[in-house]
């Protein structure tokens, strides 16, 4: 289950302030493997995704590419090139995944899933499906990137706030923002029915529904944080997160 | 989970950009702007039932937060009808700075000149930004970042200055217009020595190479000079070039001293008269002279044609 492992993962790297990109160019041995986890977190579905929309591979190929992009992080010390000054670290990333899709002669070297370091066990199933519903959208290479890369964070900032709600007993507050925020407008419920579907007053409704959206907020922008190298990177990166970017 | 498609996501960046005012007297009632800072949003003020304009962070951020909330103070010492008074400032529930304001519907000044207004009446709306930013100087404030899109032309003609977040407090005590670089205890949100902000074609070298400490009011006189010329059409009059060439001066010392200088260099060129920044030879000295007084003239010059006349053709 994609739920289940990206669970996993979300408790192996407790929400912090701390950037996992350092931790993984600095770090010892443990906080580097553990700081990978964070970064293979936001990142497995964007790079899953722009593997199998941008390079055409097929389900397999793409998801061994994947795991192998994360396990040459690691081994290969591939972020002690990156240049904050240079590039933002998604850029960066972008062009690691370009070169190892383009390495095809070291296809018969490749890691297999669980073979290697770090070889993360992600619902690459679930994910397929995700990305043959996209399939077939022309989009230029950094635009797909990007938008895998923004579905990819919301949907690991999700599952670290339905974890966050369980620990806390405010599973309901969740259910409102799943059931508000997450429905198609067309089928969108009012906050009276809400209230009523929950046997709670409409006030209660706005409030509950308010807090989910603020610790969605701070989890997304602490996802983000741990996956950026400097202040100017997170704000520019939250700004693209939230959509504020302008053309 | 369930998939974020594209509709999905689209609604979550709405929810989470929407500021959470829970706990305030606004309402949201749309999205009013962006900037660089954080956006502004159409509030109503429940208490007061009016309409108001609240600009929020973007996102929680200590620095920007000080800045946000010393672009409020700044704008609370600048009471003048051409720079929007600020009416409270504070934090939302969800950790981010705001502040309200007055909300202007007008359109911006790029937005504006699009549509074609004779040049008298760009330089009116000139030298309303003069009149505002020579204010702010008064009160010791320098804007550095003057720009067509920081200048709103409200529905009733009124023009504001937009956007203080750049802006430098040169001294708490000064009351005059000249802008020496006077000195004051630091605040939250001053921008550090070597930082370098402000906009590229309106920013002068001084704010380029980001020296903060030698910026002061001739920075604005400069993105004034860059405004004017922004607003000159092709074949605008030598005089208004020149004008705008001086205040671009690369070197300080060799721009108008003053906002006030420069707006009246370009009364003077409205009036007629001659202007500092261009020096004339004797011809173009009376050719200035006779479109400024072209009704003096010409009535003078029927008296004269119709005087001769009389002499011709009676013999006296």
């Amino acid at each position: 289950m994609a739920q289940a492992a990206d669970e996993r993962v979300a408790r192996r790297f407790p929400p912090t302030r701390h950037s996992a990109l350092a931790a993984i160019r600095e770090g010892g041995e443990e906080e580097r493997r553990r700081a990978l986890d964070a970064l293979a977190e936001a990142y497995w579905r964007p790079v899953y995704g722009y593997l199998r929309l941008h390079w055409r591979k097929p389900h397999e190929e793409a998801k061994d590419l994947a795991q192998e992009f994360f396990a040459h992080l690691l081994e290969k010390d591939l972020l002690s090139r990156f240049d904050p000054a240079k590039a933002r670290l998604r850029t960066f990333l972008r062009t690691c995944i370009d070169r190892l899709a383009a390495g095809e002669g070291r296809a018969a070297r490749r890691l297999k899933r669980g073979g290697g370091a770090a070889a993360i066990s992600f619902d690459f199933e679930s994910a397929r499906a995700e990305v043959e519903q996209a399939a077939g959208v022309a989009e230029a290479p950094d635009v797909l990137f990007e938008r895998e890369w923004a579905r990819g964070l919301f949907a690991a900032a999700l599952l670290r706030l339905r974890d966050r709600c369980a620990a806390e007993g405010k599973s309901q507050h969740l259910a409102l923002l799943e059931q508000y925020d997450l429905a198609a407008v067309a089928e969108r419920p009012s906050y009276a029915d809400l209230a009523r579907r929950f046997g709670i007053a409409t006030s209660d409704v706005t409030n509950r529904l308010a807090w989910s959206r603020r610790r969605l907020r701070e989890v997304l922008l602490d996802l983000l944080r741990e996956c950026t190298a400097s202040e100017s990177e997170l704000r520019e990166e939250a700004r693209n997160l939230l959509g504020l970017a302008g053309p | 989970m369930t998939r974020l498609d594209d509709s999905t996501l689209a609604r979550l960046r709405e929810a989470l950009r929407e500021p959470d005012l829970s706990g305030t007297r606004y309402r949201l009632l749309g999205l009013a702007g962006t900037g660089g800072m954080g956006t502004v949003y159409a509030v109503l003020d429940e208490e007061l039932g009016r309409r108001v304009a609240l600009k929020v962070l973007d996102f929680e951020d200590p620095d920007i937060e000080a800045r946000l909330r010393r672009e409020a103070v700044v704008l609370a010492r600048l009471e003048h009808p051409g720079i929007v008074p600020v009416h409270d400032v504070g934090r939302l529930a969800d950790g981010r700075t705001f502040y309200t304001m007055k909300l202007v519907q007008g359109e911006r000044l790029d937005q504006y000149v699009a549509r074609e207004h004779p040049l008298p009446e760009r330089l009116r709306v000139f030298l309303r930004v003069a009149e505002a930013v020579a204010f702010a100087h008064a009160r010791g404030v320098v804007h550095r970042d003057l720009k067509p899109q920081n200048v709103m032309i409200g529905a009733f003609g009124e023009v504001l200055v937009l956007d203080w977040g750049l802006a430098k407090v040169l001294d708490d005590s000064r009351t005059g217009e000249n802008g020496g670089p006077a000195r004051r205890p630091r605040l939250p949100g001053d921008t550090g020595e070597g930082a370098v902000l402000g906009t590229p074609g309106f920013m002068p070298p001084e704010q380029q190479a980001g020296g903060s400490a030698a910026v002061d009011a001739r920075a604005d006189v400069f993105s004034l000079g860059a405004l004017l010329q922004w607003l000159l059409q092709e074949g605008a009059p030598a005089a208004l070039r020149a004008i705008s060439r001086k205040a671009m001066a690369q070197l300080p010392g060799d721009r108008y001293p003053s906002v006030g200088d420069l707006a009246a260099d370009v009364e003077r060129f409205l009036d007629g008269a001659a202007v500092s920044a261009y020096p004339e030879g004797p011809l173009r000295r009376v050719a200035r002279a006779v479109a400024r007084h072209r009704v003096a003239v010409g009535l003078v010059a029927a008296y004269l044609v119709g005087r001769g006349a009389i002499l011709f053709f009676t013999g006296r």
